[in-house]
């Protein structure tokens, strides 16, 4: 028997018109201790979304690690358990995170609960006491994590990549080692908050159901006891991508092997940044793109490949990332650079580059639907000096580039001859059709 | 001070509600706050009602069901979903299977239209069957075989609790089950199981009712009509003694530990169901919950600790049996041992003295949060509110649950913490093998 049904004729509805992206309702004020505050209105839901990210570029890793791990674990009015005790009473809660460029907190909560959340945001900025014991449990947890993430091979695969595209930069190493955690004291702990938790250069985002003057006074109301001076430390600028051999990192034993691919990238204010951005897509930035129905829904060697354009402070890279089976990784690999060279050499069909750019204005439109979203892009912008309202420009520069645009862009940034590619897994069973493709270096996880 | 308890809010999401003549259920609902849609179609099948001998077959069919239908080629539904500036995917649970998109709510025919079309008949070919086995293979690897701790415990623990096919194989599926799928398998599941009477489509989001009606009955309206099949009972009698079993996972670095208790029918004792859902809240979210307090700070005998129900996290959208399940991740040499002890013990005394005062109004009030963060998203009021649909007749339950799960007392926490005893607990260690 045949289940395959015969195809039909009826046609695919047409799209209506495209709604115009509409900003939110905002305002901004800085207060007098060098602190922004952006307020968002989206009422939707009675709830408030909190960011605040604070420029941390240059810390020491492992202390700063331990920083964020127990910036909640107690103030001079409140143990670790009264704080999150407190903070779950008006619905909220608070977490800390760290990565090279910032440290963040984040949040959210009953819109009720606004004022009483910045109370204790005030309280933990202006008190925290890294108590003892609790850093002492803090550091064993945050060992035992880092030893189950040196066990995962997508954290393998990201420490080689980095080590390899960063060298001697502040962004190369992005994890401690256990003996470094473990080394951390509270004194430590005490100065790198003096020093480095301070109001100037930091945002803070509101976003949520409340008027944004309000939430602005709010802010201003408990958070302008903050004091701090200091400049953030700069980071240098990332060196940029010097092609080589490929690495292939030896995992024994790996049913699969993930391939890393890093490639030139532009900031957001770059020029060129909407035609890399289409191009991304074009390539693997998407569901619909060619590297994904070429090695995923044509010849089935992975389940979820992607690249992605990360912006950092110091720079920009776009990374592709795909774990394929073992016995594939050659042929998956050939395909990638297959589908770069030919982005990199041919222009795209007008079509192709309409579907990309729909999408790229459509996931826009969504990602400001929620109150969440909504918080975390305006934060993202914030921390690299843009506003909401670069949104618009942005969507406005996707809709102009043209075919030759991202051609361009294709050429200058996504050649093959660019690449600097990581492969992770079992050296033995891959290191001969890789080496068959590319001059490759081994090195062991 | 006195606790003064924060109000628990609620959404008023609208809801219409139809049935088309082929027995397709529709709900809407309307919010013209941004101009988007939620679109969502649930097939009342699971990964509970595969074949034996066709484990991850749901799964597997879950994929097929993106592969081309009667008007549209191999890739034509991700290029158009995409392409009208919208994201995609499907999942595969233990009683539904979704599959949904969201979009500009410029492309709700479109959307529409694609649902339609694969609910009237998928491309089932040999050739796209091969090549989703092998994306399905390298799904497991990168989730459970290449990974420490890969399908813990969800795939590892249901085997151990239950006893019956449907309630204890594996979901993704063996390889060789994988493999040995063929079309005919797949035309007959679909047949059986993706009727438009087994469905119910939601849409959210920025759209007029009366508008989206129309639309709905000129894409769906002649899909043909066939009525959802039984569905089995699937019930297993509560356990009488304890279960426990451990493996090595020759990746992962440190110990784990895994334990589940049944729950009351989340349909039929929806109020001795709720209690729970609380009572996991209570023990683990945060800093001043029971167990995080006890294990990792006070004990240090657990690094992370979760508690939640059902198997797969999903409190309102399951049917019986389920469970509520705690797992933890212990540090090197920890004792697996004594971090269940420990549990008891907590779990006797919050069933013996209560809670404390303000206890249980906290982690309602954080609930409250969660749940309407969950619904700010069109697709996550879309998805909701069909799975509510399917499995109760009642959608607007989405706006009902925070209060809800605010109305739940001291009282009932407490006897619900009772129930947890060491003779009904199944459980599971992962011995560590992957020391470094």
């Amino acid at each position: 028997m045949t289940a395959t049904v015969e195809t039909g004729t009826r046609p695919l509805p047409a799209l209506g018109p495209n709604r115009k992206l509409k900003l939110p309702k905002q305002a901004e004020r800085t207060l007098g201790n060098g602190l922004t505050v952006i307020a968002v209105r989206r009422s939707a839901i009675p709830l408030v979304e909190l960011r605040l990210w604070m420029p941390f570029g240059r810390t020491h890793l492992a202390r700063g690690g331990m920083l964020a791990q127990t910036l909640l674990s107690g103030t001079e009015t409140h143990t670790a358990t009264q704080l999150a005790a407190e903070l779950q009473k008006v619905g909220g809660g608070l977490s800390a995170g760290i990565d090279p460029d910032r440290l963040m907190l984040s949040g959210a909560g009953l819109v009720t609960g606004l004022d009483r959340m910045l109370e204790l945001l005030a309280d933990v900025l202006t008190g925290a006491t890294y108590p003892t014991d609790w850093v002492e449990t803090e550091r064993e947890r945050l060992v035992d994590r880092i030893q189950v993430a040196q066990s995962q091979p997508a954290h393998l695969a990201r420490t080689a990549l980095l080590k390899r595209i960063y060298g001697r930069h502040p962004y190369a190493v992005q994890t401690p080692e256990p003996d470094q955690v473990r080394a951390v004291r509270p004194p430590v702990l005490r100065r790198l908050h003096a020093e480095r938790v301070h109001p100037a250069g930091a945002v803070l985002v509101l976003v949520g159901d409340v008027q944004p003057e309000k939430a602005l006074d709010a802010a201003e109301r408990a958070l302008s006891g903050w004091k701090g001076e200091g400049q953030p430390a700069e980071l240098p600028p990332a060196p940029p991508l010097e092609p080589g051999p490929v690495l292939l990192v030896d995992r024994p034993g790996s049913v699969q092997s993930s391939l890393r691919i890093a490639l030139p990238a532009v900031p957001r204010t770059h020029p060129d940044h909407a035609a890399l951005q289409l191009a991304n897509l074009l390539f693997g930035g998407y569901f619909s793109s060619r590297w994904v129905e070429n090695i995923r829904e044509d010849k089935g060697y992975t389940y979820g490949p992607h690249s992605l354009i990360e912006h950092s402070v110091a720079g920009s890279v776009l990374v592709a990332a795909a774990e394929v089976a073992t016995e594939v990784t050659a042929p998956a690999l050939l395909e990638t650079m297959y589908e770069l060279g030919r982005l990199a050499a041919l222009p795209p069909k007008p079509d192709e580059l309409e579907q990309a750019r729909q999408y790229a204005l459509g996931t826009l439109q969504l990602g400001m639907s929620t109150q969440a979203g909504l918080a975390s892009l305006t934060s993202a912008y914030a921390g690299n000096g843009l506003r909401l309202d670069f949104l618009a420009e942005h969507a406005a520069r996707l809709a102009a580039a043209t075919v030759d645009d991202v051609a361009a862009a294709a050429a200058r940034y996504l050649a093959p001859a660019q690449a600097v590619t990581v492969v992770l897994g079992d050296a033995e069973r891959v290191a001969d059709g890789l080496a068959a493709l590319a001059p490759i270096r081994t090195e062991s996880a | 001070m006195p606790t003064r308890r924060a109000t628990i809010p609620a959404t008023k999401y609208p809801v219409e509600r139809f049935t088309l003549d082929n027995g397709l259920r529709v709900v809407l609902t309307p919010d013209r706050s941004a101009p988007v849609i939620g679109v969502a179609v649930v097939y009342d099948v699971g990964i509970r009602s595969e074949p034996e001998g066709r484990t991850g077959f749901a799964h597997l069919f879950e994929h097929l069901m993106f592969q081309g239908s009667e008007n549209l080629e191999k890739l034509a539904h991700f290029r158009h979903v995409q392409g009208a500036g919208g994201t995609f995917n499907g999942s595969t649970h233990l009683d539904y299977t979704d599959y949904y998109e969201t979009l500009p709510s410029n492309a709700l025919e479109r959307a529409l239209f694609l649902e339609a079309d694969r609910m009237r008949g998928p491309r089932l070919t040999e050739e796209n069957l091969r090549n989703q086995v092998d994306v399905v293979k390298e799904e497991i690897r990168v989730n459970v075989l290449n990974r420490p701790y890969g399908g813990f415990p969800w795939l590892t623990l249901p085997p151990v609790m239950f006893d019956t096919f449907p309630n204890a194989h594996d979901g993704y599926g063996s390889f060789d089950d994988l493999e040995s799928a063929t079309v005919a398998d797949a035309a007959d599941f679909f047949r059986r199981y993706y009727a438009s009477g087994n469905a119910v489509l939601a849409v959210s989001g920025d759209v007029d009712v009366v508008e989206a009606t129309a639309l709905i009955e000129r894409h769906f309206g002649d899909v043909p009509a066939r009525p959802a099949p039984d569905r089995p009972d699937f019930t297993e009698p509560d356990l009488t003694a304890e279960r426990r079993t451990s493996y090595t996972d020759k990746l992962a670095p440190l110990p784990a530990v895994a334990g589940a208790w049944r729950v009351p029918d989340p349909l039929t004792d929806f109020a001795g169901y709720l209690p729970y859902v609380v009572l996991a809240e209570v023990l683990t979210d945060g800093d001043a919950s029971r167990l995080v307090e006890r294990l990792v700070q006070r004990d240090r005998s657990v690094t992370s600790l979760g508690g939640y129900l059902g198997f797969m996290g999903d409190p309102f959208d399951v049917r019986d049996p389920t469970a509520l399940l705690l797992q933890a991740h212990l540090p090197p040499g920890g004792d697996v041992d004594k971090v269940l002890r420990t549990v008891d013990e907590e779990l006797d005394r919050l069933a013996t003295d209560g809670l404390t005062e303000g206890e249980l109004a906290r982690t309602q009030a954080r609930m409250a949060t969660h749940l309407l963060r969950d619904t700010d998203a069109v697709l996550g009021r879309a998805l909701g509110m069909a799975v509510l649909e399917q499995q109760r007749g009642e959608p607007g339950l989405i706006n009902e649950l925070p209060r809800l799960v605010g109305e739940v007392t001291d009282e009932q926490v407490r006897a619900a913490a009772a129930t947890l005893r060491p003779e009904r607990r199944a459980s599971i260690e992962v011995i560590p093998g992957g020391a470094r």
